[in-house]
Parts: C-alpha cells; structure tokens; sequence
C-alpha cells in the first residue's frame, strides 16, 4: 500500500498545519497512550485517525490542544515549534475541538456559547450575526437565538463547529463526529468539511469506522495500542489493509449471515404482547408491541433511533413502567416495573448506557461482576458477602471473557468500551439466562471488541438463549439475527426470517413505509 | 516541571500516610500561627498535651468530650457513604436526648440493665423516626435531604426547648430550684449509666458503645449485603435498580441507621453526662455539626472516626481546661479548622499524584508507580 513518506507530501511545499514528532503521553499506572507519534496535517487536507477505542487517538487529539502535556515529542505548527500549556494556547495558535461529548452550557443560546471563548465586551447581537454568518458560509444552518437543550444533537454540534470557526481556527479536530449522527447528518457534516477544506482549513477526523474515513478523508494514519501503524492516501489504500492496520489482523468484514442451525420448534422464552407505554416527556412510545423469541434464537429489532427502542428494552428489564401488555419471561408473567423480577425470571440485559446504568463506574470490576448475584449464594451467606468468592469469580469472569485490566480490583470507569462490554456480557451471561436482552451492544466499540461481542451473542443463542437485539446498526441486525423485526413509531411494522430480508425493503419499513407490505399482514407474525 | 496526574487506584500505605501527614502539617501551620503571635509554640502544644491526654484526669474528660462526636461523626460518616447527606445529627442526637430522658425518668430505679437498655432503645427509636422523616421524603418523594434535615434540627431544638422551658410537661423538673427556674427532670440515680475503671483513665459506658457500633458498622459496609448496596447506590443509582436494589428502601434504612446512632449519642448524653434533659447546653454544644467534620476528616471510615473524635475532642477539653490570659482562647478552634483544611487538601495526594518531570528526560518509569500496575494499552 502507498506509505507516504514526506512530511508534506500533498501540500506542495509548504510547512504542515501541523507537525507532532514523536509524541508519547504516559498516564499512571503505566499506561501509555502514546508512543513517539508521528503525524503531518497538510493545509487543507483532511486527515484521519483511525484506531480501536483505547489506541490513543482521544489522548493524542488532547496533546494537540493543549489539555495534555506529552511527555516527550515536539508540536510545531506552520513550521513554527510550539508547545501548549493549556487549552489557551492551542486555541490562539488556531486549533478549534469538537469533543464526542458536547461542552455546551445547555441554558445558554446558540450565540451566548459562541461568546464563551472569547474576553472583552460582550455585544450578543454582533454574536448573532457572526453565527449567522458563518452558518451560511459553511452550511451550518442553526437559530442563532435558539437555546442548546431545545437543539437536536446533530445541531449541536454544528455549534460546537461554529464555536471553533468564530475563533478563527485553522485546524479543527472532531472526536467521532459522527457517533451521535444519523448517515444523513453524518453526509451534511462531510459537505461542511469539505468546506472548510476548500478554504485552507485543515481537519483531523478521529474515527474507527472505515467507511466513513474513505468518505471523507484525504489521508489516514492509523494507531495501534498507542502507535502509529504509518500514514496513508486514503484513495490509494485497500479498506481490508486499514482494518488489518487497525486490529493487526486479518478481520471479517463481511455482513453474511452467522451460520446457526435453525430450530423453529424450539420454546417460546420471551412472549411480548400488546405492550404500550409512555416516553419520558409522556409521549407514546410503545403503542401495541406484540413480539415473540424462541430459544436458540435471535430476533434482530432494526429502526431509526427513537422509535421506542429504548422504551422496549426498558419495559421489558423492568425498568419502565407500562401502561398495558403483557412480558412473559421463560414462563413467568412479570408484572409491574421490577428489575429483580425479571432478572430471576432469567432475563440477562445489556443496557444502552452500559457504563452507568449496567456497571457502578466507580467500583471494582470484581463488584462489578457480582451486582446481581451478590445476593445469593455462593457470594453471600446470610447477610454477609463472601469477598474471597467474588475474587475468585471475577479472576475467572476476566480470563474466559478476556477483560483486558491491571486486575479485578481496577475500577470499570477506567476501562476502554470495549473491555465494559466484556465485564457486562461476561456477568449477564454467567447468570446462566434464558433471555438476553442486547440494546445496541456494539455501539461505539471498535473493531475488534464488535467481533467479540456478536461472537457472545451468537455463542449464546447457540447454547439455547433467545436473544432480544435491538440495535440501529442494520448490518448488525443482519449478520446476527435469524428473525429480524421493524420497529417504528412504537409498533411493529413486520417480522420477516433473515433468509427472505431484503435491506431496500427493510429500510422502507424502517422510514414507515409499509405500501410495499399492503399483501401481508404487518403484525402478529412474531 | 511538577505535574499532577490522577491515580488509577490508592496503594494501601496512602490510606495511613495521607492522614498523618495532614495532621503534621495541620500542626506545623498552627506553631507557624503561634510564633507570629508570639507564643512559643511548643510550650503551647506541650499544654495541650497534657491537659487534653497525658495528666491527671486529662483523658477521661477526653474521653467523655469525644462520646457526643463519635456518635454524630458516626451518624454522618453512615449517611454520606451512600452520598446521602444527613446533616441532621444535631437534632436527632436531640431527639435522643429527648426520648432517653422520658425513659430514664421513667424508669427509674429499676434493674440498671433494663433502665439503660430502655434508655439505648428509647434514643435510638426517636432519632430514628426524626431521620426516618428526611428519609422517607427523600426516597419517595425525592426532597433535598440536605435542607429537610436541617430544617429538622431547629424544630428539633424548639420542641426540646419547649418541652423544658416553655411548658409543664413530663420533662420539666416542678419541684424545688424548678418551680422558680425552668430546668428539665433529672432521671434517677439508678439509670446514670456505669462506667469502666482502666487504672487511669475512667471510660463511659457511651464511648464504648459508641467503638461498639463504630466496628459494627466497618463490617457493614465491608461484608454484607446492605454494605454492598450502600456502595453501589452511591456511586450510581442507576446501576443500583437495574440491578434489581430496592434502593428507595435503602435510602429509608440507611437514614434511620443514622439517626438511630445520633439518637444514642443523644442517650448517652443524659445517661453519661448531664443526666437530665439539656436543651441549651445541647444546642449550645452543636455536637451533630461537628459530628460531619470528623466524619470527613475520618474519611467516611467508621473505624477511624474513633480516633478523630478523641483527638477533636482532645483538643477541646484541653482549650476548656487552658483557656486564660496566657493561652490563646481561639486556638483550639483554629487548630481543629486548620485540621479541616489539611485532611480535605491531603485528599488530592490521595486521588492524584506527583510527578516531577525534567524538561528533557521526562523518563517515567513504570517501577515507580505505587503499585506497581502493569501497562493496559488495550
């Protein structure tokens, strides 16, 4: 594959936006993120980092401005070597952050948070004014009067754009962009950067999807626990030599279905029927699911995110109140809105927000792995907890699901995303359950941790657990699921075998679209 | 180049280091503080010494000063482990008092076994109710348990005062000095609580109680169920009832736990110390405010807060005994505040650590990470 070699290969002479030589960020505990990275950003060009979660490209994009100090390794921008001692300086000398997490104080309008970055008088109508200004030049259309929570996640961040841009940044550095972004606002962000490209601006794109670096950048350079695999012309380069770059082996990435021996015969384990509840803002949310799951199987639910998903995963965990319906974990009817009862029942569940609803972060992975079996024997004796069994069960948890931390007594928080999946999916599953509930379980993971995940599931489905996935991602739903369900507005709209799916119509029924369906009943088939 | 940077997790020898440093430098800022004031700062720490731990009587007066902290301090160090923040152990300790008295007038001279069980029993169930109410509201109604208790205290205090001063109920002493002065009814001799002869030092019946519970509660929080829960509600609540905890219940028991122990303190108060109900004095003394600095400077460790209230209260009985022309009437109180400030700042060697970093060779070796934790790149 084309290695480029210069330091400015496609800026025709002229000194990098950015030049890192040899970077390494050391943390305690002896981690180290980085380790003498090198890295040219050429004026106008879009360049990628690619990476696992916990390669080092979050620690890496913190040393360019100016929240780390790296240990060793020099910084030099436009040629001329700087170093950073806070944020500050990064911004003056031009670099502009798009963190994953927005930093928006949410009260404040559009132009009251693009005022924050700067000193002086404040005058909110000039403030106004640039917004809108800028919005136009680059695309990034927001109501510069409009308040941060009223604003849709996607709008958000193009404020968080702007905030940059109003303070003239020359290089703009997006943390996973496009994590919280739906593909259509994802394409709206691509057109912005092109944008901004085309003026001179450069970009660092930090992403571990493959399909969207070839999108949109000009080069990538990939990182591997913490180093750099080199430097490459994205158009140039073969998406299977990135991904082999990345996790340092061959991986599939194929979306063909897992091979799995049908059993249409096998027992119902969990029956959903006619369930209906109300969202957070009291809105309805779930109007009418009626859906089945056989063990040994896994019956893939694909939608647009916010048609009830979460609302159905968390109703049937118990953890949401329903206002009808019924959920009959492997037998048991459960009623009303009781997490422990269905965990006996023998429902495992990997929530949404894996690291505070499914782990306590601030607690040791061996407490982690005991959160739910704490209460019975062999881990606790009457009241009292037997400490040396949880050691031994979270020493032996970690090595057949191969959680990657100094010990059991790390606390989970510190972990990568990867390695909290593996500590929930490691507990939920050793609880021997007959239904595992999965909500969106490879969302944000990198490459390698996906593959193990979906390998769980299906090794799980294989053993005879229904597995319940609910996930946007419709190429997960279509290599793990035997059944694959669409959900939309709080309703299923059709179940179809994984065999007769076709993704055209899958995603028509997905966007609502149920013409094509008008021959076939569109509920009660589960 | 010095550096901070958090620690991934807190090698053992922290846990003693961190506080006894502290304390030195607490110290050290206090003879800092004399000498500019003109005072030879070891003849003054030398007094204190003497009077709060070494002579005659010094450390059963020690002792009998620090009973009211560790009952409070253990009452807050329960509460805020769950992050649920009490601030109620003065009026519980009150109520206590309240609750204990009528027991103790009550039963007077019966067998001293039932009067001081009735006694124990009596605080305990009042300061659990008074915290119960927090409590409750709190898990069921989700009202800030910081200003419920609060507010509490003061009807706490107003009640105790009333029931005293203001009216001729069970509580007021009618006979004698009371029919002219308004004082409470002391409880008969035989329900003034024993105590234990060590040779040289007398320790109340109240403190070592109160060590009693204080171990209790270590093994609570360290191995069973309820600690466990504890541990996890307060870290994150969420992770809490997906897990199937009944944390509203919880919140309920764990306050009621705190006032309970409050309201011994406040038992223990009548039957080790004054023997009748004290508004005043109680209010005066402001034992359950305390009680949360030497909950924090105990680090929320109940084992510890032992320790801290005999020191705390060390010092005070000491500053009682020296105050005078020549010693500095307020330097028991800053001492105690520089303390504060001391243990809440060694927080930060605590959670962070570190690290110089020459400006060329910024060589970290992994050896000297305390620990020794092997490198997670992953």
């Amino acid at each position: 594959m084309p290695e480029t070699t210069t330091n400015d290969a496609s800026a025709g002479g002229r000194p990098p936006a950015l030049a890192a030589r040899r970077i390494t960020k050391r943390f305690p505990g002896g981690v180290v993120a980085n380790e003498a990275v090198d890295l040219d950003v050429a004026p106008g060009e879009i360049h990628a980092l690619l990476g696992e979660n916990g390669a080092g490209k979050s620690t890496l994009s913190n040393c360019f401005t100016g929240l780390y100090r790296p240990d060793e390794g020099t910084l030099a921008v436009d040629g001329v070597p700087v170093e950073f001692h806070s944020p500050g300086d990064a911004i003056v000398s031009g670099f502009g952050l798009v963190h994953q997490h927005f930093r928006l104080v949410e009260p404040f309008t559009v132009a009251e948070n693009v005022l924050l970055g700067e000193h002086g008088r404040i005058r909110r109508s000039e403030a106004e004014a640039r917004v809108a200004e800028l919005g136009d030049r680059y695309g990034l259309e927001v109501d510069p009067s409009a308040r941060i929570w009223q604003l849709s996640v996607g709008q958000q961040q193009r404020v968080e754009i702007i905030k940059a841009l109003s303070c003239e940044a020359k290089l703009l550095i997006l943390d996973e962009p496009t994590a919280v972004l739906t593909p259509q606002e994802a394409e709206s962000l691509f057109e912005v950067l092109r944008r901004m490209t085309a003026e001179g601006r450069s970009v660092i794109f930090i992403s571990h999807k493959l399909d969207e670096v070839r999108a949109v950048a000009d080069r990538v350079t990939v990182l591997r626990g913490g180093r750099s695999e080199g430097t490459h012309v994205v158009a140039g380069t073969a998406s299977r030599d990135l991904a082999r770059l990345m996790v340092g082996r061959d991986i599939d990435l194929g979306t063909g279905p897992v091979p799995r021996q049908q059993r249409p015969t096998a027992a119902v384990v969990l029956r959903v029927e006619d369930l209906r509840a109300t969202g957070d803002r009291g809105e309805t949310a779930l109007d009418g699911v009626t859906l089945d799951v056989r063990a040994h199987e896994v019956l893939g639910v694909c939608g647009v995110s916010g048609n009830g998903q979460r609302e159905l995963a968390e109703v049937i965990a118990g953890m949401r109140a329903r206002t009808a319906g019924t959920v009959e974990v492997a037998g048991t009817v459960l009623t009303g809105a009781d997490p422990r009862a269905a965990h006996t029942a023998g429902l495992g569940h990997i929530p949404e927000d894996r690291l505070h609803t499914g782990l306590s972060p601030s607690l040791s992975i061996e407490d982690n792995l005991a959160l739910t079996a704490y209460r019975r024997p062999p881990l606790s004796r009457g009241p009292f907890l037997r400490r040396t069994r949880f050691r031994a069960r979270a020493i032996e948890l970690m090595e057949r699901y191969d959680v990657r931390a100094p010990g059991p007594t790390t606390p989970t928080r510190v972990l990568s995303g990867g390695n909290v999946q593996k500590v929930l999916l490691a507990r939920e599953l050793s609880s021997d359950p007959k239904v595992l509930l999965a909500a969106s379980p490879t969302r944000g993971l990198d490459v390698g941790a996906i593959e193990t995940v979906r390998t769980l599931l299906a090794e799980a489905a294989d053993r005879g657990v229904g597995v319940l996935l609910l996930s946007e991602d419709l190429d997960e739903i279509l290599s793990l699921s035997d059944r694959i369900a669409v959900i939309y507005e709080g309703r299923i709209l059709a179940v179809v075998d994984r065999a007769d799916a076709d993704v055209e119509e899958l995603g028509l029924l997905m966007g609502g679209d149920v013409s094509h369906l008008s021959a076939t009943p569109a509920r009660g088939s589960a | 180049m010095i550096r901070l940077e958090r620690r991934v997790d807190q090698p053992r020898w922290l846990k003693v280091a961190v506080p006894a440093g502290s304390v030195l430098t607490a110290l050290l800022a206090g003879a800092v503080l004399l000498s500019l004031t003109g005072h030879d700062a070891m003849e003054t720490y030398q007094l204190l010494l003497e009077r709060g731990f070494t002579s005659q009587g010094a450390f059963t007066a020690t002792l009998t000063a620090a009973t009211p902290l560790l009952f409070t301090g253990l009452c807050a160090a329960v509460a805020f482990r769950m992050r649920v923040f009490n601030i109620g152990g003065e009026g519980q300790l009150i109520m206590g008092a309240v609750g204990a008295s009528a027991a103790g007038i009550a039963l007077g001279d019966g067998p001293v076994v039932i009067t001081v069980l009735g006694m124990i029993l009596a605080g305990a169930i009042c300061g659990a109710v008074w915290a119960g109410i927090a409590g409750a509201l709190k898990a069921w109604a989700n009202t800030n348990e910081i200003i419920t208790t609060l507010m509490l205290n003061y009807v706490a205090a107003n009640l105790a005062t009333y029931l005293v001063f203001g009216s001729k109920s069970y509580w007021r002493e009618l006979g004698g000095t009371g029919a002219m002065f308004p004082q409470g009814k002391p409880i008969a001799e035989g329900a003034h609580w024993p105590s234990v002869d060590f040779g040289n030092f007398t320790m109340g019946f109240g403190f070592f109680l109160g060590s009693v519970i204080a171990i209790g509660l270590f093994v609570v929080f360290r191995s069973t169920r309820f600690g466990f829960q504890v541990q996890v509600i307060g870290d994150e609540p969420r992770a809490a009832r997906y897990a199937g905890m009944r944390t509203k219940r919880a919140i309920f028991g764990l306050m009621a736990l705190s006032g309970a122990i409050a309201g011994i303190g406040g038992a223990s108060d009548v039957g080790d110390t004054r023997y009748v109900l004290d508004p005043k004095a109680l209010q005066q003394a402001g034992y359950g405010y305390a009680g949360i600095v030497v909950a924090a400077l105990a680090r929320l460790n109940p084992i510890a807060v032992v320790f801290v209230a005999i020191l705390m209260g060390g010092l005070s009985n000491a500053g009682r005994a020296l105050q005078g022309p020549d010693f500095p009437a307020g330097l028991v109180g800053t001492l105690q505040g520089l303390l504060l400030v001391f243990t809440l700042g060694g927080e930060l060697f605590a959670r962070y650590r570190i690290r110089r970093v020459a400006a060329e060779h910024a060589a970290a070796d992994p050896a000297d990470t305390p620990g020794g934790a092997p490198a997670v790149t992953a």
